[in-house]
């Protein structure tokens, strides 16, 4: 194959060199489109979200508490409540994921024997190919009686539910990239803390996990960034009541399920249409921010790993 | 490789030759007749082998602003044009006609576990409201009431609160996804509360329909009887319509026609819908049919 | 035994858990799937149109939709991908542009799903004017993929011994000559696979198809890519929450579901069995 390839050109119909710059071009402009797209997104989310605000007011939108666009009195855009609900749903799944997270990722790298590890691993990656809208519907029929009955409440459609859902969601991200960062550690720490008469467990808990605490936390944070950005699981599970939550128990509804379920009906181009682009320019700046952060402590992770 | 990438042309290539011819019906819009008008539709289309039809959902603003914009032939809605839409239609040059295919219960329903079975316009007014928040204050058990409703564009969550609210929901009430969803979460909610159209609560079992008065005193109507809400008795009820452009001909009308025949009104009552009454008769005979 | 190793037991025995319950988690959602899904699998389930609004007959539209619609996510998302990281490993040399290409992609994988589907309304559906179609929700999976496609395709050109492409260059080859029959024919395998594996997460998604041309009920099979479409995730989205008949349609939707899943499981599959087939035929 290789040396049927190696063979002269017929006749090149551009010098070589000029043709080779041009491909260079090419792959050059390819190479921006991430950018591209990047920069396109932003853009065209502030620009869509702006002709919203001829007729909001930024500072009610930012502080306002009541969502209702489509009022029978009077028309209200805040997203509070939205803001709320979603660091509440995304908090509960944290407190969820993280620790059991950060569990399993230890016990893969440094508890389990190579079988063991060679099973496991593979089949914790399985969760991660489980479509969002599948964990939603279990969530309505599952998860939600099930919540329901263990605290009583009269419905299972709430913050709770949500939280459990994203944190298996979340679970796969903090998993693998915990799990990195753990296997990532010099193996001389290991071998010191051992040396030095430490347990097993003494070694992952006290000398291990804090030297590869910050590439856990970036763990932590993407998972949480996904959380965040998680719609169809949300949308199906909490019961979106655009009202200020109250508890875990009570129903909540977030940015990305507020666009979900408005946006499909709402008129195009119309006020309520612009503020729901609003929503989305903040869910991505939320999200922007989350993936910033913890782009910079994993790097700054890996560096001093080197 | 090489025969990789030619796979994938091919396929490619293949699927976008297979260009039909486009001569099909477009019905669009309303979520609450989108499961009507597609079995109709289906009967439609096993009598009358080579006619297409495509109904498609969205809520009724998604049709009326489809015919509008001529991106389908008939649009569904579970409500009247608004002023602002029909300005559009005019501007765009479109003579919309409406066509009443069906009549809609809307019903209130509870658990089958909640004591209570009837209750007043204004009653269900004031627990959408937000106003009263526990069963006990209307005779009920003593638990806080759980209100289930739709998103707030669709047809059937504006009709009820202009109808019975005549204001806002409260904004505790949970925000469905579907009438379905409603039915299900009723069903197993014993607090909760909800409203949806008759079709959906005619094929689901669990559920009490609540039977409605329109004011104190007066009487209570069922809205699963046919007669009480033909006549107007039950108090919350509404024609289902159809809008299409300048006055039907061709397919759209043989469509039209099927859908309003004997055969079509069973298929309507078979469905959970009620059919027409002798008013919409004469007045679907005006818009040509 | 010690205090040590007693805390080393107990210290374990919450590691092991925190496996168990992940373990167990993943076990409910598939043993539930498998179990009621299966019930209803049959070949007439997946090769049929859905009867009688929806309650009865097969999914075989919502199939070839996610089929079709994995077509348009694929010639959008694969060259464009493989160009990139092709920039990124064989012509950059990792000055500030590069660093900004990859700070952009990081990111981009991190953008919500529900953020590509408002994107995608406003440039596919409304610029483009493409309409809601299987182009337009195929261009928007297309571009959520994006990331995870340049990524892949990243890591296969990695592990292209540089040797290769010296020996090319010292013989006299371009660049791109020394790309082309030097590294591409050994990065191929790497390259696909990722970008099977990103499409079959792209398969499961329903956030960005949601407004893009996603359709509740269509009588017939998508004729050409400017038409509507029904796709599994979407139809389950429905099944599960709008349908009026919702308990007659629980096994379809539990069908949909199971359908879905090993869809995206085979995807993997294949996705694993290139990777090894490729590697075969260049040993030969």
């Amino acid at each position: 194959m290789i040396n049927r390839n190696l063979q002269p050109l017929k006749k090149p119909w551009i010098n070589s060199s000029t043709k080779d710059k041009i491909i260079h071009g090419f792959f050059f402009f390819n190479g921006l489109i991430s950018v591209f797209v990047l920069v396109g997104i932003f853009a065209l989310l502030v620009y869509t979200s702006i002709p919203a605000f001829k007729e909001i007011n930024l500072t009610s939108f930012l502080t306002g508490t009541n969502w209702n666009p489509t009022s029978y009195v009077k028309e209200e855009y805040g997203i509070v409540p939205m803001l709320v609900s979603t660091f509440m749903v995304t908090i509960g799944a944290l407190c969820i994921a993280i620790p059991l997270g950060i569990g399993t990722a230890a016990y893969l790298s440094d508890v389990a024997g190579n079988r063991t590890r060679e099973i496991a691993k593979p089949v914790v990656e399985i969760l991660a190919g489980i479509p969002s809208v599948v964990i939603g519907f279990l969530g309505i029929i599952l998860v939600g009686p099930f919540l329901a009955k263990i605290f009583g409440t009269s419905n299972g459609l709430n913050a709770l539910n949500g939280s459990v859902l994203l944190a298996v969601m979340a679970l796969p991200t903090i998993i693998s990239i915990s799990e990195d960062a753990l296997n990532s550690v010099p193996k001389n720490y290991d071998q010191a803390s051992l040396a030095l008469g430490a347990s097993k467990w003494q070694t992952v808990y006290k000398v291990k996990i804090p030297a590869a605490l910050s590439g856990i936390i970036a763990a932590c944070m993407l998972g949480m960034g996904r959380a965040i950005g998680e719609t169809m699981t949300v949308l199906m599970a909490t019961g979106c009541a655009p009202a200020m939550p109250e508890s875990f128990l009570g129903p909540v509804r977030t940015l990305t399920s507020s666009i979900a379920i408005e946006l499909g009906e709402v008129a195009y181009n119309t006020t309520h249409y612009y503020a729901l682009f609003a929503l989305g320019l903040v869910l991505f700046i939320i999200t922007f921010f989350i993936n910033m952060v913890s782009d910079i402590i994993l790097h700054r992770f890996e560096k001093v790993n080197r | 490789m090489k025969s990789i990438i030619r796979i994938i042309l091919i396929t490619g290539l293949l699927s976008a030759n297979i260009y039909g011819a486009r001569g099909m019906l477009q019905i669009k819009g309303s979520d609450t007749l989108i499961n009507l008008v597609q079995r109709l539709s289906e009967v439609y289309m096993e009598e009358n082998p080579g006619d297409y039809i495509a109904v498609t959902g969205g809520g009724s603003g998604t049709g009326v602003a489809a015919l509008i914009n001529k991106k389908c032939d008939v649009a569904n809605a579970s409500r009247l044009m608004k002023p602002k839409e029909v300005a559009q239609a005019v501007e765009r040059k479109v003579d919309v006609r409406r066509v009443v295919i069906a009549i809609d219960g809307l019903s209130v329903i509870v658990n089958p576990n909640n004591p209570i079975t009837k209750l007043t316009v204004d009653q269900i007014g004031r627990i959408f409201r937000g106003e009263v928040k526990n069963w006990k204050e209307l005779g009920g058990n003593d638990v806080a009431i759980t209100l289930y409703g739709r998103q707030s564009n669709s047809g059937t969550f504006v009709f009820f609160r202009d109808a019975i609210l005549k204001n806002d929901y409260s904004q505790k009430m949970n925000r469905m996804n579907g009438n379905a969803q409603i039915v299900e979460a009723i069903k197993r909610d014993k607090s909760g509360i909800g409203y949806v159209g008759v079709g959906y609560v005619k094929v689901a079992k669990g559920l009490t329909v609540l039977k409605v008065a329109s004011r104190e005193g007066g009487e209570y109507a069922d809205p699963l009887n046919a007669n009480d809400v033909k006549s107007g008795k039950y108090p919350i009820s509404r024609p289902l319509n159809q809008y299409v452009n300048g006055s039907p001909k061709g397919k759209v009308k043989k469509f039209l026609q099927f859908e309003l025949s004997a055969k079509g009104q069973k298929i309507i009552e078979a469905e959970g819908f009620f059919p027409i009454s002798e008013d919409y008769i004469t007045f679907n005979k005006k818009a040509g049919l | 035994m010690n205090n040590k190793s007693i805390t080393q037991f107990f210290g374990f025995g919450l590691l092991r858990l925190c496996i168990v319950l992940v373990l167990s988690a993943l076990a409910v959602i598939l043993y539930d799937i498998f179990h009621k899904g299966g019930a209803i699998i049959s070949w007439e389930f997946v090769s049929e149109m859905p009867k009688k609004g929806m309650t009865e007959g097969g999914i075989f539209p919502a199939i070839i939709g996610t089929f079709y619609l994995t077509i348009i996510t694929a010639l959008l998302s694969i060259p464009l991908g493989m160009g990139c990281a092709i920039y990124l490993h064989e012509y950059s040399k990792g000055g500030k542009i590069a660093r900004l290409i990859r700070m952009s992609i990081r990111n981009l994988s991190g953008v919500p799903s529900i953020v590509y589907g408002l994107f995608g309304v406003v440039i596919f559906v409304q610029f483009l004017q493409l309409d809601t179609s299987i182009l337009s929700a195929g261009l928007t999976l297309g571009l959520m993929t994006l990331p995870w496609t340049i990524t892949a395709s990243e890591e296969a050109l990695k592990n292209v011994p540089q040797s290769y492409r010296d020996g090319s260059l010292a013989l006299g080859a371009t660049r791109w000559q020394s790309i082309r029959t030097n590294v591409l024919p050994y990065s191929i395998p790497g390259m696909l696979t990722g970008a099977v594996l990103g499409l079959s997460r792209a398969a499961g998604e329903t956030a960005p198809i949601l407004f893009t041309g996603a359709a509740f009920f269509l009588p017939f099979l998508p004729k050409s890519f400017s038409d509507q479409f029904m796709a599994l995730p979407y139809h389950l989205y429905i099944m599960a929450t709008q349908h009026h008949a919702i308990d007659k349609v629980r096994p379809i939707a539990y069908g949909t579901a199971l359908v879905l899943i090993v869809l995206i499981f085979c995807m993997n599959f294949f996705a694993i069995l290139i990777r090894y087939r490729l590697r075969k035929v260049k040993m030969e």
